[in-house]
């Protein structure tokens, strides 16, 4: 399917292995400038490798990535990862309070983040401002995902990277993060790239899918495609037979 | 002291030796061993500084002092090898611990520029430096290992290398000067250090002794804090390359089976 937009991430034949295992073989594709792109595959696919390429902690063995218009390795590392923000699964977080976690994106730029800022992007995400000031050791997983998302927005990012960013939480604080991201989206027009295992919130959030599979790009195109698949490997995953 | 009257002292060798008979504690050919070595060495050295102190040349001394760095440096790169360039960096670090409290000593005349004084300091400095860089090196390596995702954070939200790296840079340093100092607090109270003792017991006044035990605790001080932060701001950045992307550490398992 062709599909006509402005790319803000353009890959061509990019080859990334570990320890002599390849963990992508050949990506080429783009992500929309502005649009909710979602990556879908089973584990072991590569997605979350490809975050780590775009954000800059890695770079391919082979291959080029071009970040608006320009190649990665063009770019301060630095400014690079403020342009093109991640939020992992495993939600790390500093010892210390909510705040210090929250204000690390400034503090790393010598810079203080406002308290009425911090109470905002807590109460985005879901949070009760009380919350600000309490040990990251005492909140839950769901709440420890929550904290992680707002401190990726702090940097104001042109691109946000999610991996996995709802799979700990529970139904309501799940629709809570898809209304939150849509509303960063739509308001501030940053590209979002969003990997979830969830099929139906792939449908209703993503305007576009990547399906991966074993370090390559099934199928791509808009979230539809996950309705009426024309790859065998990629109709027997939606039928949750691969996992 | 006599060498029959020395002969004497390996009655404390035989105790540790029948114990471990008796107990099987199977410690017998160690202790043996590390007998013989001692005795082979420590005689060996002894040799060496006589014929040093006699001819009072100053390339001895140097070669004396090049040849302790060289033995630090071999035993503590192990503990670091890990860390690219680490030889060097060892190397780097000692002798700027070497020059730096010299240089003061010297310098400021608190020590007589003879090979008696030069050489048994310099092997207390080296030698301190050395257990400090492998208690640094044990801990950072552990450190970074634990904590890569904080450090991944960090880079991902924009920041150095430096940043990324700093508190277990900062750990790593405290904990490993924490005993020199936590030692010298008690220094006297619980045990005599070794040097007095053996100042003491070949006849010197105890208040002379004490004067000199004092300078070589500084001494041990300033060698043990410049040696953990220099190790650790020559080994930070070879973690990192230049697109201030972390390198993966080679596990001691990996670096063993190589």
């Amino acid at each position: 399917m062709t599909i006509t937009y402005n790319p803000i991430i353009e890959l061509s034949n990019v080859n990334f292995s570990d320890r002599g295992v390849p963990i992508l073989k050949n990506i080429t594709g783009s992500f929309p400038e502005g649009r909710i792109t979602t990556l879908v595959g089973p584990s072991g696919a590569g997605k979350t490798t490809l975050f780590r390429l775009c954000n800059g902690l890695i770079s391919p063995d082979s291959g080029e990535i071009i970040i608006k218009e320009k190649a990665i390795e063009t770019y301060d590392p630095t400014e690079l990862r403020r342009k093109v923000g991640i939020a992992l699964q495993s939600a790390t977080m500093i010892s210390g309070s909510v705040y210090k976690n929250l204000s690390l994106p400034l503090s790393l730029q010598g810079k203080q983040l406002a308290k009425e800022r911090a109470i905002e992007l807590l109460n985005d995400v879901g949070l009760d401002e009380e919350l600000l000031h309490r040990n990251v050791k005492d909140l839950s997983g769901g709440q420890r995902q929550k904290v992680s998302i707002a401190r990726t927005l702090v940097n104001q990012p042109k691109v946000l990277l999610l991996d996995e960013i709802t799979s700990s939480l529970d139904r309501v604080s799940q629709q809570d993060i898809e209304e939150l991201i849509g509303k960063v989206n739509k308001k501030y027009g940053t590209t979002i790239l969003w990997i979830t295992h969830n099929l139906e919130q792939a449908l209703t959030i993503g305007d576009y899918t990547w399906v991966m599979m074993a370090g390559e790009v099934i199928e791509t195109g808009e979230s539809s495609l996950l309705n009426h698949p024309t790859d065998e490997r990629v109709k027997r995953f939606i039928r949750g037979d691969m996992e | 002291m006599s060498y029959l009257t020395l002969s004497l002292a390996l009655i404390f060798v035989l105790i540790p030796i029948i114990l471990s008979k008796t107990l099987h504690l199977g410690l017998e050919k160690d202790t043996v061993s590390a007998t013989v070595r001692s005795i082979i060495q420590l005689l060996a050295v002894g040799y060496i500084l006589q014929f040093v102190f006699d001819s009072e040349h100053i390339i001895y001394i140097i070669l004396m002092i090049l040849l302790m760095i060289i033995a630090a440096t071999q035993n503590a790169r192990k503990k670091g090898a890990s860390i690219k360039g680490i030889t060097w960096k060892l190397v780097a670090t000692y002798v700027f611990v070497e020059i730096l409290t010299q240089g003061i000593l010297l310098g400021f005349n608190i020590t007589p520029a003879t090979a008696q004084y030069i050489i048994p300091i310099s092997g207390m400095m080296i030698g301190n430096s050395m257990v400090l860089s492998i208690l640094f090196l044990n801990r950072f390596t552990s450190e970074v290992e634990a904590n890569q995702d904080e450090t991944e954070l960090i880079l991902s939200l924009g920041g150095t290398p430096k940043q990324a790296i700093h508190r277990q840079l900062i750990t790593s340093i405290q904990a490993s000067t924490i005993p020199t100092i936590e030692s010298q607090k008690t220094i006297g109270l619980v045990q005599l250090p070794g040097m007095m003792s053996g100042q003491i017991m070949a006849g010197a006044d105890p208040v002379q002794a004490v004067q000199f035990q004092l300078l070589i605790l500084f001494l041990l001080l300033t060698a043990a804090v410049v040696t953990s932060a220099m190790l650790g701001f020559l080994s930070y950045p070879s973690l990192f390359n230049e697109r201030m992307q972390m390198l993966k550490i080679r596990r001691k398992d990996e670096l063993n089976s190589h």
